[in-house]
């Protein structure tokens, strides 16, 4: 499409300069990713080797084989997909029945609950984590997976809320008004209409909550204290405190934890973006 | 000028208060009666929280004005603001405000450059872009407590790449030396560096981290911003024989420029409250405590040293700096209410 004539075409060693560029920060951002993959590939041997090939000498699956039988990755791997789970449909059901609200009525206090909803966003975790920490000990769900369920739904609520209401305003209301005449009450006209006609909304807002659980080390950290109900992040962090002997353990572990949010991530990033920008400002 | 931004900040604070004052209690009933579906769709989001959030921080504001801490953990008592006036005469305070400030501004700095640049040079049809542009998004979609272990791990003064990488340059490094030493006196250390056990080292080594984080959510919002200038106006600039330069700072900076600042000032509130990066490369603010940012400074005060009242007074502290700065923010979505 750009040929030498055409005046917005760059010279030649402009496009070399741009190439060499692209191609340096792409290696600066795959590096670390393939270094945790050497690292994982390593014998227990070999640990401290200070090799840098790609794919080391005598390389073997002893760390991804002992992760899976002789330590509590899966138990670990568990209580992750449990917290994520739950918080997912959790944060699904809120964020979709909200969003609607936002989006539909013009009711007192809605400004007002909007602004809060950004306004969280500027809180410190932790003016948050020891007044929940508290609390969770004086409602007996400290040390529970529902705790932590609960707080991640929160975490998640703000962004998923302006998301989901951002998408239901760009559905007309002339649907639900069709809808009313055919009978429908009020409710049926949101969940029978409108609900199905924002999937695609809706699984960002899935996909959104799930990874902010799965990928969450601060709030566990201070919330769960027994061994059994450790998530992922923890159990990993476990393994750096000991990074000369687990350093290949982690590194299997990091791989195998990263991979599919990666990959989910990359393929939602286009519109995790455009729910940023959009919820804040329009222009 | 301050004293203005200070009022048009409270009376944005103040609608709420404002509006419940105006309407008396009856109006708000009848209005509340015609949306009462609309309280329903709500209430169940904002119980939550308002159980996690919102109590929380109600909460977290008596306790700054108490005593509690671990001798006084059940008898605790209100004492007033004597807990803000220890956060303001605390040097370390301002020791650590100002490397959270330097870190936030660095590190945005660099995002928005490297961000940009990188977007620019994509919005050019080179081969392979969708390739590329995939790739670069890496950091971001890798979860960020596993990008500051591994980059603690690459900093390992005998095993981590970064050093065993350095080391390699070191004939490099010796050349240079040969030549700057005549010149300026001054030589540069060779490497392997002791990047984790040294302030600077371990400050700089977070930095890195979060650079590497940090760039592509800035590149893909330049990115879609980028994509949507209509190409007509370079065309319109070309027959009026605009210079590359003329056009950028003509067209394209300008019309970037609405996506890039609400992108900026989410950048600067993630950042400046970044806990997981510092606290997970530095290992808790090491060496000794000198790599803390606020949010660390604050975690570790709390659950180390269990100053619980003077933790809560600084975290709002932490609060009211951000909320300053986020209240441009808030105002610019209030201005753009008619739109959603």
């Amino acid at each position: 499409m750009a040929n030498s004539t055409d005046p917005r075409s760059n010279p030649r060693w402009l496009t070399i300069v741009q190439y060499l560029i692209v191609i340096l920060f792409t290696l600066f951002a795959l590096y670390p990713v393939l270094r945790v993959f050497t690292i994982s590939l390593r014998p227990g041997d070999m640990l401290h080797s200070t090799s840098l090939a790609l794919i080391p000498e005598n390389w073997t699956l002893q760390n991804y084989i002992q992760l899976f039988t002789q330590e509590d990755f899966l138990l670990w791997m568990r209580n992750s997909s449990l917290v994520s789970l739950f918080t997912t449909i959790l944060g699904v059901g809120l964020a979709s029945t909200a969003g609607y609200g936002f989006s539909r009525y013009k009711f007192k206090g809605r400004e007002t609950g909007l602004i809060t909803l950004i306004t969280t966003q500027m809180f410190p975790l932790t003016m948050l984590l020891l007044p929940l920490f508290i609390m969770l000990v004086k409602l007996k769900i400290y040390d529970t997976l529902i705790g932590l369920v609960i707080a991640y739904t929160a975490t998640a609520l703000p962004f998923t809320v302006w998301q989901m209401k951002g998408y239901y305003d760009t559905i007309p209301v002339s649907l639900e008004e069709a809808a009313r005449i055919d009978g429908c009450n009020e409710f049926m006209a949101f969940y029978r209409i409108i609900f199905p006609l924002a999937a695609p909304a809706l699984v960002i807002t899935a996909l959104f909550a799930f990874m902010t659980a799965w990928s969450e080390y601060l709030v566990a950290a201070v919330l769960l204290s027994d061994q059994n109900l450790f998530t992922l992040p923890l159990g990993l962090k476990q393994f750096q405190s000991n990074f000369d002997t687990q350093w290949g353990l982690y590194a299997a572990g990091a791989l195998i934890v990263s991979i599919p949010v990666v990959a989910l991530f990359i393929t939602l990033s286009r519109w995790l973006v455009s729910g940023l920008t959009l919820g804040s400002v329009k222009g | 000028m301050c004293c203005i931004c200070l009022i048009v900040n409270v009376s944005i604070c103040g609608t709420v208060i404002m509006s419940s004052v105006t309407y008396t209690f009856r109006d708000f009933w009848a209005q509340a009666k015609q949306n009462r579906l609309a309280y329903y769709y709500i209430l169940p989001a904002f119980l939550v929280m308002g159980l996690v959030v919102l109590y929380p921080f109600v909460y977290n504001l008596i306790l700054s004005l108490s005593n509690m801490n671990l001798s006084h953990f059940l008898d605790w008592e209100l004492v007033g603001i004597r807990q803000y006036v220890k956060v303001f005469t605390d040097p370390m305070f301002y020791s650590v405000l100002g490397k959270n400030i330097l870190w936030t501004i660095v590190n945005l700095v660099f995002h928005v450059v490297f961000g940009v640049g990188l977007a620019l040079i994509l919005n050019n049809p080179l081969k392979g872009r969708t390739l590329f542009r995939t790739l670069l998004i890496l950091p971001w979609a890798v979860p960020q407590y596993i990008t500051a272990l591994t980059w603690r791990g690459m900093f390992n003064y005998r095993y981590g790449a970064v050093n065993l990488w350095l080391v390699k340059l070191n004939p490099v490094i010796e050349k240079v030396n040969e030549f700057l030493d005549p010149l300026v006196g001054f030589q540069m250390g060779l490497p392997p560096y002791e990047w984790l056990s040294t302030p600077g080292g371990a400050f700089t080594a977070a930095i890195v981290a979060n650079i590497w984080l940090g760039f592509p959510f800035m590149m893909i919002v330049a990115l879609g911003a980028l994509q949507s200038i209509p190409q007509e106006l370079y065309e319109v600039a070309d027959i009026d024989g605009a210079s590359r330069f003329q056009k950028f700072r003509t067209i394209t900076v300008p019309l970037i420029k609405p996506a890039m600042i609400p992108a900026i000032t989410l950048g600067v509130i993630w950042t400046f409250n970044n806990f997981n990066v510092i606290w997970l490369v530095t290992n808790g603010g090491n060496p000794s405590d000198s790599t803390h940012i606020l949010v660390s400074y604050v975690y570790k005060a709390v659950f180390t040293h269990y100053r619980y009242a003077y933790s809560a007074a600084l975290s709002v502290v932490i609060f009211l700096i951000l909320l300053i700065f986020g209240i441009n923010f808030i105002r610019k979505t209030k201005a753009t209410k008619g739109a959603y």
